[in-house]
């Protein structure tokens, strides 16, 4: 899978769940689809403690883009 | 001596004079009797409560000059125009040369406004068909706005607040003035081609019509229609409201509800998200523990075959019994029955009765016999009786005693009176041996 994306990833996530739990699939499908529901788990929880963040800037130089951290004192951007 | 003009000259002379006496002038008024004639110059009537002056609008001038941006005369509207005073010989009509024309008063913008959303409404910038959906949860936000001040200190705030790992990509642009909306149009353009970001704020604190012009500006307006990205618009206050952000994919009343609406709260994914495991591991258990209690059912119900067998062969000798039980209940029946019918033949044996009829069919053979015999003795003496009787009876017997039988010879007739008979008829005579044939000679009828 190239980029998942954490909301992608919440739909299935939820529809594995409602699947489950209506509790008619065959135990092989049961065992693989709880295997991908706890991997979607794991890779939606680490989308939301992930806490690195960039704050950039798009600025245009010697008309040339270039992109910079972006620094305020008045935010409490670190 | 009287100085005498002709019309033309008349005429052309007021022409030069006021040209001359009045210059440039502005002139406040009403607009009335607008005409648009084909040659694309404008004509209308400049008034106030108590006068009114011919106006025309070349088209060289156009609108280009004016100083709002998609501004349209109409009629009563209310407008200031930089204008020449001049004369129209022909007609012997002064009017005014219009160079400009501004919108005059506080609805003036808002006239322009006005009409440039009703424009792009018709054309369809606003339908909600052109919306774009919100990503759930963007990875890189690009922001355009002012670089410094509260607003774009509010959207960090609040983004690294609600979601920590959200970036942001800040294209900075002047959000006031007249270089404002082509600088924003830029900032969109470089964040389409360079931005890498899931969705773009145009944010702008509150301001006077004036100070939001830029957000109203078509081109700006086009380009927002146009992104491929989604848009977010939060310009100005809560009661604000921009062309952007009605053709933005969506309207943030501010941008810190933009932030707010762009970026879900973390903890609420993380409960949701919980939420989902519990879910998951218990339909899980649930599904386990539902096979399991299956494969126990299955098994507690999984008896071996042999057990029937056993049933069976028991069933079988049961059966076999009464099959022979009834045989035997049945042969025993019918022998009954047998000998019962053999008794009541044998009583009713026909040997005697025929022992007995051939008896009596003996004794009435023998009866017959004697009868028979009885009768021809009988017979036998009646008829020596009868002969002896019969010979002495007999004709032979009398005619020995020299009688004869004459009979006439035409019909065999006994003759016993001389009457029968004719003179010379034939008779024949019997006698005892032999007879006769004569004739008649004579007869006597005494």
């Amino acid at each position: 899978m190239a980029k998942e994306k954490f909301e992608d990833a919440l739909e299935k996530l939820e529809n594995i769940v409602r699947e489950m739990e209506v509790g008619e699939m065959p135990l092989d499908s049961a065992l693989k689809s709880f295997e991908e529901g706890i991997r979607l788990i794991r890779f939606c929880s680490a989308k939301l403690e992930d806490t690195q963040r960039r704050v950039e800037q798009l600025l245009e130089k010697e008309n040339s883009l270039q992109i910079k951290n972006f620094q305020d004192k008045d935010t409490d951007e670190s | 001596m009287r100085d005498i003009l002709t019309v033309s000259q008349l005429n052309d002379n007021i022409k030069t004079f006021l040209e001359d006496a009045f210059g440039s002038l502005w002139v406040e008024g009403e607009v009335s009797n607008l005409r648009r004639p084909q040659s694309g110059h404008v004509y209308f009537t400049l008034k106030d409560d108590k006068s009114q002056i011919r106006a025309v609008y070349f088209r060289q001038y156009g609108y280009s000059r004016n100083r709002v941006a998609n501004f349209d005369l109409e009629d009563g509207m209310k407008i200031l125009c930089h204008a020449r005073l001049s004369a129209y010989p022909p007609r012997g009509e002064y009017q005014l040369i219009v160079e400009s024309v501004e919108p005059l008063g506080v609805g003036a913008l808002q006239k322009a406004f006005e009409q440039l959303k009703a424009k792009l409404a018709a054309e369809g910038l606003f339908d909600e068909a052109h919306k774009k959906a919100l990503p759930f949860l963007p990875g890189r936000i690009g922001v355009v706005t002012s670089p410094t001040g509260a607003v774009i200190r509010d959207i960090l705030n609040i983004t690294r607040r609600r979601f920590p790992s959200a970036d942001i990509l800040i294209a900075p642009t002047r959000v006031q003035g007249s270089e404002a909306a082509g600088e924003i149009i830029a900032a969109l353009r470089n964040l389409h081609t360079y931005g890498k970001v899931d969705i773009i704020i145009i944010a702008r604190g509150g301001g006077s019509l004036e100070d939001l012009a830029p957000f109203n500006d078509e081109a700006l307006a086009r380009e927002i229609f146009r992104s491929s990205i989604p848009i977010v618009s939060a310009v100005g206050h809560e009661t604000d409201f921009t062309i952007c952000d009605f053709v933005a994919d969506l309207r943030a009343p501010t941008p810190s509800t933009a932030a707010e609406l762009v970026v879900p709260e973390r903890t609420d994914l993380r409960n949701s998200l919980y939420n989902l495991r519990q879910r998951l591991v218990a339909a899980q258990r649930r599904h386990l523990d539902a096979q399991k209690e299956r494969l126990a059912s299955l098994h507690a119900r999984f008896k071996d075959p042999r057990r029937f067998l056993v049933d069976f062969s028991i069933r079988l000798d049961d059966l076999r019994e009464r099959v022979q039980r009834a045989l035997r209940q049945r042969t025993q029946l019918l022998q009954n029955k047998l000998r019962h019918l053999e008794l009541g033949l044998q009583s009713r044996n026909p040997e005697r009765q025929v022992r007995e009829k051939r008896i009596l069919l003996n004794n009435l053979e023998k009866d017959v016999i004697n009868g028979w015999k009885c009768y021809l003795r009988d017979r036998e003496e009646r008829l020596k009786k009868n002969a002896a009787l019969l010979s002495s009876l007999s004709p032979l017997a009398v005619l020995q005693r020299g009688y004869s039988i004459m009979r006439r010879l035409a019909n065999g007739e006994i003759v016993r009176r001389a009457s029968q008979l004719t003179l010379e008829e034939r008779v024949s005579i019997q006698l005892a041996e032999g007879s006769i044939q004569a004739w008649v000679e004579k007869v006597r009828e005494e």
